[in-house]
């Protein structure tokens, strides 16, 4: 793990996947997230972590505009996605969450197969067909680390999967789809801690290809998997930094509280 | 035994007894139209047309118009309910608009009123005003309106039954609002749309007032053969024979025939829904 985090910071090249800009969004007349700004740096894990209820999963569904099905919120600021701000009225919502997938907390696979789950995406948009489609399929199961778990049986409803491999079936889901960024918000909080080691691992792995955000509250999780790590307080960043300098030596009083497990 | 555990036996015995009342006169509603139309009802009693002033021969127009009758409101309210619940439940952003508002309002409103009001909306709306006339096309459209806020009210309720992940999971996926109703919401939502749309139906069958006032016919010689005719109706045929006919004495053993051949359809079309509902609660179980 620690190996992997190096390897990282060899490449010192590190480009902005997302820079998050004074974002502020309101739930009716309650501020939930107060100026946040973030520079989420591409194939890095940025952890976002902080008590429940700070606003870490209004944040992160901000990055793909989940937050647009909640009638009564409200945004400001700007988010930029490859240096474009997705929050502007003329982007195109779809295309965004194509781009920007996303796993949520509790398992959500569909009461469809296993197989019919994965190809969900790829035929909505038509991307494949056929035995290409079963080789995407294939390709994002196998890069979800559940292929050879299920290869056998594909055609069975994904329900029959335990509650760890439901999530690998949710994140080979989103990357049929062939995203850029995945957005995990706090996927490993229904999963007893084999399973949970399984989607740690899968998202170090991830970040070769992909940018992976991850929101927890479980801040042993944010040392072991991130490269960065944002401590959410209240609606507010209280600090963020490479995850090593937050965890050893924070500058702030409140993350060092919250990481020596004075409050949460 | 406490004074406490006393009421309860109290209450309980009561609730068991009311429910056992409706029971009751259920079964002995059903029984006593059994027992006194069975002898009548045969195929020919089904297949023939009334004669003699409708003191003899069969009931066949009656049936065929109510038939006619179901499948043309069907046709006409089952679109446009699904669509308009559709529309109330899935497109979230526009959930409060001051549009779906009121016309939500409207629909709860609509499924309060009685069906003779309905009748008299039918006559000034699709009989005078747009000139239908007295007609199939006229009767099942004011049906349609019966039934409407029904169907749209159950079909609201299935929609909303379907998880919230379901609708997320697609959304995250890069679905359209649409793809995401068609393929995430929908196939679990469409059997108990379904399910409830017959039971409103099975409802509408059997209304007497509506058709009266805007195309059943007390008699005709001839079956209808397109949706302007009028048409003849089970419920309104009952009506005629109890009512206006010469001998309501002699009539009594065809009434009784008529009211059971008008329940077996209701009650057909009830076990239909419950055999769909059957069916489709298998087949997500066997996804289990
Ligand atoms: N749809 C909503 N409407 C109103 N308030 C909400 C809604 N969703 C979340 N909130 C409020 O916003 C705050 C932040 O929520 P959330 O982002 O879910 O926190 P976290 O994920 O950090 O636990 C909470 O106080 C919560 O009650
Ligand atoms: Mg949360």
């Amino acid at each position: 793990m620690s190996s992997r985090l190096k390897e990282g910071k060899e490449n010192l090249v590190e480009r902005t996947k997302i820079q998050v800009k004074d974002l502020s969004v309101w739930f009716g007349s309650t501020q939930v997230l107060r100026g946040v700004n973030l520079d989420i740096k591409e194939n890095r894990v940025t952890a976002i972590m902080g008590p429940s209820g700070c606003g870490k999963s209004t944040l992160i569904r901000t990055l793909n505009r989940m937050n647009d099905i909640i009638a009564n919120c409200r945004t400001d600021g700007a988010v930029l996605l490859n240096g474009r701000n997705i929050l502007d009225s003329t982007i195109d919502v779809v295309e965004l969450r194509r781009k920007v997938g996303m796993v949520f907390q509790k398992p959500n696979p569909f009461p469809k197969s296993i197989y019919d789950n994965v190809a969900f995406g790829p035929k909505i948009h038509g991307m494949a067909r056929g035995r290409e489609l079963d080789e995407l399929v294939e390709r994002s199961l196998r890069d979800a680390a559940l292929w050879d778990e299920v290869k056998d049986r594909l055609k069975m409803s994904a329900l029959s999967l335990s509650g760890g491999q439901q999530q690998r079936l949710c994140i080979a889901r989103a990357l049929a789809v062939e995203p850029e960024v995945i957005l995990m918000d706090e996927p490993c909080s229904a999963l007893d801690p084999a399973a949970t080691a399984k989607i740690e691992s899968l998202m170090v792995s991830l970040k070769k290809n992909y940018t992976v955000v991850v929101v927890t509250h479980n801040m042993q999780q944010a040392a072991r998997v991130s490269d960065f790590t944002a401590f959410l307080y209240l609606g507010e960043v209280i600090e963020y930094n490479d995850t090593k300098v937050v965890f050893n030596n924070p500058s702030n009083r409140l993350t060092e509280d919250f990481i020596t497990g004075r409050f949460g | 035994m406490t004074n406490r555990e006393l009421k309860a036996k109290i209450a309980f015995t009561a609730i068991r007894a009311s429910a056992l009342i409706v029971v009751a006169v259920a079964c002995l509603l059903i029984l006593h139209i059994v027992v006194n139309g069975y002898k009548i009802v045969s195929w020919s009693f089904i297949l023939d047309s009334p004669r003699r002033g409708m003191t003899a021969g069969g009931i066949f127009p009656a049936i065929y118009g109510t038939v006619c009758l179901i499948v043309l409101t069907l046709a006409f309210a089952l679109p446009i309910g699904l669509a308009s619940a559709i529309y109330f439940s899935e497109y979230f952003g526009s959930k409060w608009s001051s549009l779906v508002i009121i016309t939500r309002a409207a629909s709860n409103i609509l499924a309060g009123v009685p069906s003779i009001v309905y009748g008299l909306l039918g006559l000034g709306l699709f009989v005078l005003l747009t000139g239908f006339g007295f007609s199939l096309l006229s009767s099942s459209l004011t049906l349609s309106f019966l039934t409407l806020p029904v169907i749209i009210a159950a079909s609201e309720e299935a929609l909303h039954s379907v998880p919230l992940a379901y609708r997320e999971a697609a959304l995250a996926l890069g679905a359209t609002r649409w793809q995401t109703v068609r393929h995430a919401v929908l196939p679990y939502a469409i059997p108990g749309m379904i399910t409830a749309s017959i039971l409103a139906l099975s409802r509408a069958a059997g209304e007497t007032a509506p058709i009266l006032l805007t195309g059943a016919a007390y008699f005709l010689p001839r079956l209808p053969t397109s949706i302007f005719d009028q048409f003849m109706a089970l419920p309104f045929h009952i009506f005629t024979l109890s009512t206006q006919s010469v001998n309501p004495a002699i009539t009594r053993p065809i009434q009784y025939g008529t009211v059971l051949v008008l329940i077996s359809l209701v009650l057909g079309m009830n076990l239909v829904a419950i055999m769909i509902r059957a069916y489709y609660r298998k087949r997500v179980r066997a996804l289990l």
